[in-house]
């Protein structure tokens, strides 16, 4: 475990991308590693643009990480997926929720979405790991679980570090309240088929 | 116990474990955790003040009264709260007394980026500087121990990413120490003239003490490495540096950043060939080694605006730096944005909508000032709005009174709109000012305020009356309007707009995020019925999107606020119900 791992989350603020970073960080912990996580709280979480770094390693320095640098990307939304790309390292891995989300420059009508953007990341080398993680989140049972589904999809990228399931769903249970423990195993599962 | 700990909550583990006993603060991004962490500490009495400066002084009491105590804040708290901070630096303590704040380089959720380590300086007050979670719970019990040993308030200086970075911190136990019987001593406490001129003195003599302990602590560390590059650095460029360098060069970390080692830099600098100083903002340490005739360079190299990374320092100390691929078109930004259902949002159509100069103020509502709704004309500092509006009317007349308004939160309004109104009114403006309730702190993450009636253990508290207050200030025209009810809201801002005299509207509906608002479901687009007139996207609904010539409503995002539906020309947006 010499080298530092790193993995983003991003999304828009509201989806719930700190609850994915917690347990996230939680597991790291508990498996030994160190682990850095840097997170901006405050005006950003207001639907705007929002990035969480989780690195982990035998010794951690600067707790963000830097352009050409992330070994894993995890994406709550596609636009999301594009802005960061240029983060990723060459050869990493993007996760991306296949959801939309307008922002408002496309709500004015000042610019449009764009479009196959998949494809374009793709175009670039980069490996693309595309669901529609809100469905999935639907079907474990609600549209909020959309940061475990993509947690689960983490954990199948995360296996090779010999990450094991049951180290995640322990992570889980000491980060989600109890009520909703069900549901997020659910949509952690539906995740990581 | 080994945990993984935001560099704010392990500030709050330092303090609990120091015995620290009495915190009062403000809230304030990237500072506001500290307080909320402590809170969670049944043995520590804490409290939301209605501003800094308040904050400051009941941390104060505390501390005269013998207990260890906290303020925290962010960096333009610090303003705020100046004014006594600075002749706190002469009575100094009785019980350990710290001032967290937390600086915000890159202005993540800030009006500025000012560089607090001045204060220390200025106020001669010592100041440590922690780079991660298990230094910010070190320094913190340090900071209560060098308050008391020195007898002096300590600045325990953060950063964004201190604050809201989690690293591994070890926990141990909360010893309280020993708290002496409160004694009157008038020589120390009050600052007349004659008293102050004794303490000053006093007060560098405590600084020449402090720099001997600056000369010793293993805070202030040096790490040899390669002498080839010497680096002094703290926070978190430390972090960088060392990502960046690891042993390729040596570094003085300074844990210390105010009173400075000298000798320690003059040592460390004659053991290298050459000196760098890495750190965010300011060259406040490079001019000190300038000060000191050392060759140094930094601010030649590195900026003086916004974050460090450690790609940052790689490229300008001529290391190898990692890229990654971007697309080659332009990619939408996404800037924050009001809620759907914020009840801000109404309001701010309306007074889009009469072509309103709003003086605006700090808070979520500061998003008023984006497209599409465009409706903020200046902001500065808290409070700030109630104040100019005054200036602007007074300077501008009819002209202006007919058209301006002012804008400012509930807490904010607490904070300092207060002082600004009783100028309105006292000096009789012909000033609209809108107090927009939505009877919680929102930008920070909801914490309580005066006018909320909870404190900040949800525990129902004492409850400012905000009519009762602008009444009893001399405001006579005092109107209530609910924001989700767009006809109410241009009515009254029409009417306070035309009258005579100084007036106030309370814009009143609870924020949409909090637990006790219930969402209404979502509304959806009749398809058949939209004309694709746009009308309901002027208000900037993030819920509302624009898809083949029509309306379409996120079924996940809406919370069913009506606002949309009152500007539909042709009824299109209908309850789900009615389908």
């Amino acid at each position: 475990m010499k080298k530092t791992t790193n993995v983003m989350i991003v999304g828009v603020g509201g989806q719930g991308t700190l609850l994915a970073s917690k347990t996230l960080g939680k597991l790291l912990v508990s498996e030994g590693y160190d682990v850095k996580v840097s997170e901006v709280h405050g005006m950003s979480q207001r639907g705007g643009s929002v990035v969480t770094y989780v690195r982990f390693g035998e010794k951690v320095y600067s707790p963000i990480i830097d352009k050409g640098e992330a070994d894993y990307i995890v994406s709550f939304e596609k636009l999301e997926a594009a802005r960061w790309l240029e983060y990723l390292k060459p050869g990493g891995q993007m996760i991306t929720n296949l959801h939309e989300t307008d922002p408002m420059p496309v709500i004015t009508g000042a610019m449009k979405y764009p479009e196959n953007l998949i494809e374009k990341m793709e175009a670039l080398g980069a490996k693309v790991d595309a669901i529609d993680a809100l469905k999935l989140a639907e079907e474990a049972g609600s549209s909020k679980a959309v940061n475990l589904v993509l947690m689960g999809r983490l954990s199948r990228a995360l296996e090779g570090l010999g990450i094991t399931e049951e180290a995640w769903l322990k992570a889980i249970e000491a980060c989600v309240p109890p009520k909703f423990l069900e549901l997020n195993k659910k949509a952690f599962a539906l995740g990581r088929q | 116990m080994k945990e993984l700990m935001l560099g704010n909550a392990a500030v709050a583990r330092g303090l609990y474990e120091a015995g620290c006993q009495v915190v009062s603060s403000y809230p304030g991004t990237p500072s506001t955790e500290i307080t909320e962490e402590c809170a969670k500490y049944d043995e520590i009495y804490c409290e939301w003040a209605p501003n800094e400066k308040v904050a400051v002084e009941v941390a104060f009491g505390a501390s005269l009264a013998g207990k260890r105590s906290l303020a925290a804040m962010k960096h333009v708290g610090l303003n705020v709260a100046a004014d006594p901070v600075f002749t706190m630096s002469y009575t100094g303590v009785k019980g350990g007394f710290v001032i967290g704040v937390a600086d915000d380089p890159a202005m993540h959720s800030s009006q500025n980026e000012q560089d607090s380590r001045h204060y220390a300086k200025a106020a001669k007050l010592p100041m440590l500087e922690p780079s991660d979670s298990a230094e910010s719970l070190k320094f913190a019990k340090l900071a209560m121990e060098l308050s008391e040993k020195y007898d002096t308030p300590v600045l325990l200086k953060m950063c964004t990413r201190v604050s809201h970075s989690q690293s591994v911190v070890e926990t141990g136990e909360r010893v309280v120490p020993e708290v002496a019987p409160y004694e009157k001593n008038a020589q120390k406490n009050v600052m007349l003239p004659a008293n102050a001129r004794k303490r000053h003195p006093l007060v560098e003599q405590r600084m020449a003490h402090l720099v001997d302990f600056a000369e010793k602590t293993e805070i202030n560390r040096i790490e040899m490495g390669s002498t080839k590059l010497g680096i002094i650095t703290d926070s978190t460029s430390y972090q960088y540096a060392k990502e960046v360098m690891g042993d390729d060069a040596s570094i003085l970390k300074l844990g210390m950043i105010w009173p400075l080692p000298e000798q320690k830099i003059r040592d460390f600098a004659a053991k290298v060939e050459r000196l760098i100083v890495i750190e965010e903002l300011d060259p406040f340490i490079e001019e000190h080694c300038k000060m000191l005739g050392l060759k140094v360079e930094g601010k030649s190299i590195f900026p003086v605006l916004g974050e460090f990374s450690q790609n940052l320092v790689a490229e300008k100390l001529g290391r190898p730096v990692d890229s990654g691929k971007k697309l080659d078109e332009p990619i939408p930004e996404r800037p924050p944005v009001m809620c759907p259902g914020c009840p801000h949002r109404g309001l701010f159509h309306t007074l889009a909508k009469n072509k309103c100069t709003v003086m605006g103020d700090i808070g979520c509502y500061t998003l008023g000032a984006a497209p599409p709704l465009s409706s903020i004309d200046c902001c500065t500092c808290m409070g700030g709005s109630v104040s100019s509006i005054h200036g602007f009317n007074k300077a501008m007349g009819p002209e202006g009174e007919k058209k301006t308004v002012a804008v400012i939160g509930d807490s904010t309004f607490m904070h300092s709109g207060m002082t600004g109104l009783a100028n309105i009114a006292y000096n009789q403006s012909n000033s609209t000012v809108i107090i927009l309730d939505n009877s919680i702190t929102g930008m920070t993450g909801h914490q309580q305020n005066p006018t909320t009636g909870y404190n900040i253990k949800g525990e129902p508290a004492g409850k400012v009356d905000l009519e009762a207050l602008c009444h009893a200030m001399g405001i006579r025209r005092v109107v209530v309007v609910d924001p989700y009810d767009l006809a109410a809201c241009n009515q009254a801002v029409k009417e306070e707009l035309a009258a005579e005299e100084p007036s106030v509207i309370i814009s009143r509906r609870p924020c949409i995020l909090l637990k006790s608002v219930k969402p209404q479901p979502a509304l959806r687009v009749s398809a058949d019925k939209c004309i694709g007139c746009k009308s309901c996207m002027k208000i900037g609904c993030p819920a509302i999107s624009f898809r083949d010539g029509k309306a379409v409503i996120d079924h996940t995002t809406c919370v069913g606020c009506g606002v949309c539906q009152q500007l539909c020309p042709v009824s299109a947006i209908e309850k789900p119900e009615s389908k």
